[in-house]
């Protein structure tokens, strides 16, 4: 990457302050409120599915049973259940890294719990779907 | 005599095994689009001026090394973990289409989080603060050196114009092709049309 030669954007600004970005120091708080993220998937930091995009939808099979029912996937299974949600979504809703969904997401999918749409009917991107794109713009301009 | 081909005879043999239509919903097609800009330049607001959903705050940790003192005098390397925010809204768009729009992080130490955001997404609107030019340097660097479309929205707070469009375009040296235009980011209608011209870039990017 190129960030010897691209000025620090943060040069001589006041710290960063808000949600915007945080670490255990700026609240005061010591490390002991960071949940290490491996303690919630088993020592893993990449699953199989590692790459799932932050938008890729998630919904609950329905009927399904979790056998092993820890409270990230529980919390997963119910939000899934209830209406479709997005990778980012359920790392926003349940307080949990992104990293951490990943990573749970896949093994729910791998044993059937969960399903995980991504792409369109026909094209793995559909950011790379002309015809999805138009329909972007004309939901946009009609909005 | 010939077997009953069974295509012919399969079709009506499945009477009761299909699932009701209600409990498999077609799943919306998602796309997405990237908010960047320098921090506290609207980011949140412009997402949160046309998102369906109030603003939500997504977290990857992450480990970093800390040069440190430790009590002994000694100099310590240690690992720290952090955590990044992302703020992103969504809009549901006809033709069960989800767009999502996701604000990056503000400072390059998080450019792998921004690696993880652009892929997949049509492009990003860049908010430009014309009082901080130099916060969003970073931002243009990064999506010309990834060839992603993107347009520079000049954010208006209070109304007034500090500088004219081309003076921002010539201080970041931004190909004639990028669209530069004011924008104010509590105005749905504003928002609303930056994300028009960076899809109609998009799009214009895709025609052979």
């Amino acid at each position: 990457m190129d960030d010897a030669a691209t000025p620090d954007p943060d040069a001589g600004r006041p710290p960063r302050r808000g949600h915007d970005l945080y670490d255990a120091d700026a609240d005061g708080a010591d490390d002991s409120r960071i949940v290490r993220p491996y303690t919630r998937t088993r020592g893993r930091t990449r699953s199989a599915r590692n790459d799932l995009p932050l938008e890729a939808l998630v919904s609950a099979v329905p009927g399904a049973t979790d056998p092993v029912a820890t409270s990230e996937r529980r919390g997963i299974l119910k939000l899934a259940g209830e209406s479709m949600l997005s990778i980012a979504e359920l790392s926003a809703h349940l307080s949990l890294p992104l990293g951490v969904i990943r990573v749970v997401v896949g093994d729910l999918a791998d044993q059937g719990l969960v399903t995980v749409h991504t792409g369109s009917a026909s094209s793995a991107n559909p950011a790379n779907d002309l015809k999805v794109l138009e329909s972007v713009l004309d939901g946009i301009s009609a909005l | 005599m010939a077997f009953p081909r069974s295509d012919l005879t399969a079709a009506p043999a499945r009477p009761s095994q299909q699932v009701p239509v209600e409990t498999m919903p077609v799943a919306p097609v998602t796309v997405k689009i990237v908010v960047a800009g320098g921090f506290a330049v609207g980011k949140t607001t412009f997402i949160g001026s046309i998102s369906d959903i109030e603003p939500l705050s997504t977290e990857a940790a992450m480990t970093e090394h800390s040069l440190g003192v430790d009590d002994a005098g000694g100099v310590t390397d240690r690992k720290t973990t952090t955590t990044v925010a992302m703020d992103f809204g969504r809009i549901a768009l006809p033709g069960n289409l989800w767009l999502y729009l996701f604000g990056t992080p503000g400072q390059d130490r998080f450019h792998f989080m921004w690696d993880d955001l652009i892929t997949g997404a049509i492009g990003a609107v860049v908010l430009v603060d014309t009082e901080r030019l130099d916060a969003c340097f970073d931002a243009v660097d990064y999506f010309e050196a990834r060839q992603i479309p993107f347009v520079l929205a000049v954010n208006c707070f209070d109304g007034v114009a500090r500088h004219t469009l081309d003076d921002v375009r010539a201080a970041l040296a931004v190909r004639p092709e990028v669209p530069v235009f004011y924008t104010d980011a509590r105005s749905r209608q504003a928002t609303k049309q930056a994300l028009i011209s960076l899809v109609t870039l998009a799009m214009a990017r895709m025609q052979p």
